[in-house]
């Protein structure tokens, strides 16, 4: 049944392969799976996307709200990013206080699109010290096959992209059900994504089904972007308890701006 | 005066969208749309967009929530934040806890659970993009998700939102109709019934609306209902033949 938590048994089959360099969907280790970006999830958001990576599939979606500024930073627009492991995305989610995976989550995105500078909060503001837009990212796995994190990094990035401000009035009040054609001030150099590598063994695997990544010690994930031409990393987190070594860390040095390139390709026939 | 009055409601039994009054919204189904779930299916009624997921039978915990006679089903209804205009905060609200229960109860008549003793069949509603009717679009996406998880069922169930416009019945109201304040405003009368069998097991409105005009909304929910049905079918046979397909081809 589909609620079976993954056996020893194909851990050790999983791991044996995986040393041999080869995996169950018969792809090489760093190979990613197909990615399809859509749009139009909802018309109520201001900008939504849905991808999906083989089996796994995510929605985002981006709401627009005013508010008030942060006391510490009176000139600048809001970020908040949120989501939720719904049951319904598979029968390893269950309902009640999120747990540690759905906090990470969005944690992951929150800061890998801010620390890349893609968004300019300066320009998100109404009236300095007053009033600012606050963007909330929404995250929302509907089939959970592995790999959510980069999933979801997509998925945001496709989404802002998309986002367009809803009309305001003299006093600030919003009217959703009016739409500008003014988009989010972003970068066009600047798109973050995320890539996870998860080691099993003495192997670094990209784009683990579920299975794999269950199968997995660890997990580190990176947020990355291009910035005035170079490839910069703007977040990084580790998971799990099994240790990296240096040269563990060096090689994904190595991989990361093949895989950057590769991925950003796939993604331009989707995002505009 | 009257001249007036008959004008007005003649106009007004042309709808914002341009239905006639039993007409419903543009419908689509598809079945199997989330590949980890026993059974799952989308519906939607125009822009209002339901997906459903099933999970199930499976071990109940914990246990003394379980029954030795039968298995039990158990609903989540819920908006996703950003399927409506102004963001809904994400978790359980007391609107979704209700319709999560009503969806409940609307559901269980055509489950028979008798073979799954302390188990339970988890269903899973989320709305997309809601444009009013989300709880009957939600019926129907997790009647369908029942029907393609293989749970015994004694017929499929059909959901649909009757209601007025001032003195005019509806089918299927949107957002707009919803609001609609002028005259004896708007009621909005959700209805889910066995398709195949004269019971009813949504009853659920306010507003204003004659007694006499209940039994009228019903009929026309019954109407509905039976095209409702259609579509429901027509997506389960989809996936029948696909999955044939897919199996030849193997």
């Amino acid at each position: 049944m589909s609620s079976m938590e993954i056996s020893n048994l194909t851990k050790e089959k999983l791991k044996n392969m995986i040393a041999e360099g080869k995996r169950f969907d018969s792809r090489g280790l760093l190979d990613l799976r197909d990615v399809e970006i859509s749009y139009g999830v909802s018309k109520k958001a201001e900008g939504s996307a849905r991808v999906k990576i083989g089996k796994t599939e995510v929605v985002v979606g981006v709401k627009l709200q005013t508010g008030e500024p942060y006391p510490d930073s009176p000139d600048k627009g809001n970020l908040m990013a949120s989501g939720d492991l719904l049951p319904l995305a598979s029968p390893r989610f269950e309902s009640g206080p999120p747990g540690f995976n759905a906090i990470e989550l969005p944690r992951l995105i929150d800061r890998a699109i801010r620390a890349s500078g893609m968004i300019d909060f300066s320009k998100l503001v109404i009236k300095k010290g007053e009033l600012v837009w606050t963007v909330i990212i929404d995250i929302y796995p509907i089939n959970d096959d592995g790999n959510l994190i980069d999933a979801a990094s997509m998925g945001a990035v496709a989404a802002l992209k998309q986002t367009v401000f809803p009309e305001t009035d003299k006093d600030g009040k919003i009217n959703y059900e009016k739409r500008t054609s003014k988009k989010l001030p972003l970068s066009k150099e600047i798109s973050p994504i995320s890539f996870s590598f998860f080691k099993l063994g003495d192997s670094i695997i990209l784009d683990p089904t579920r299975e794999e990544e269950e199968a997995c010690d660890a997990r580190i994930t990176f947020g990355i972007s291009k910035w005035n031409g170079q490839y910069m990393l703007n977040s990084c987190q580790k998971k799990g308890e099994a240790p990296l070594t240096q040269e563990d860390v060096a090689k994904m040095m190595d991989i990361i701006p093949k895989k950057f390139e590769e991925l950003i390709k796939k993604l331009e026939t989707f995002i505009s | 005066m009257s001249e007036m009055t008959t004008k007005t409601t003649k106009k007004e039994s042309k709808r914002p969208d341009g239905r006639k009054p039993e007409e419903m919204r543009k419908m689509t189904a598809k079945v199997g749309v989330i590949p980890n779930a026993d059974g799952s299916a989308m519906f939607a009624f125009g822009d209002t967009v339901a997906i459903a997921a099933v999970y199930g039978p499976r071990q109940l915990h914990p246990q003394h929530l379980q029954d030795p006679a039968k298995g039990i089903l158990r609903c989540v209804y819920d908006l996703l934040s950003f399927s409506v205009y102004d963001r809904k905060r994400p978790g359980p609200s007391r609107r979704s806890n209700e319709i999560s229960k009503v969806t409940q109860w609307s559901l269980s008549p055509a489950v028979d659970l008798v073979a799954f003793p302390n188990t339970v069949v988890d269903v899973q509603i989320y709305i997309l993009q809601a444009d009013a009717g989300t709880r009957t679009a939600g019926i129907n996406a997790a009647s369908m998700a029942l029907a393609h998880a293989g749970i015994p069922m004694k017929d499929l169930i059909c959901s649909v939102a009757v209601g007025k416009n001032d003195k005019t019945l509806i089918v299927d109201l949107t957002k707009e109709e919803e609001d609609f304040e002028s005259g004896e405003g708007a009621t909005d009368f959700a209805i889910a019934k066995l398709a195949n069998h004269d019971e009813f097991s949504l009853l659920q409105f306010d507003g204003k609306i004659q007694p006499e005009l209940v039994k009228e909304a019903m009929e026309l929910g019954v109407k509905a209902c039976k095209e409702i049905y259609e579509v429901q079918k027509k997506a389960l046979k989809e996936i029948v033949e696909d999955s044939k397909s897919g199996a030849r081809k193997k």
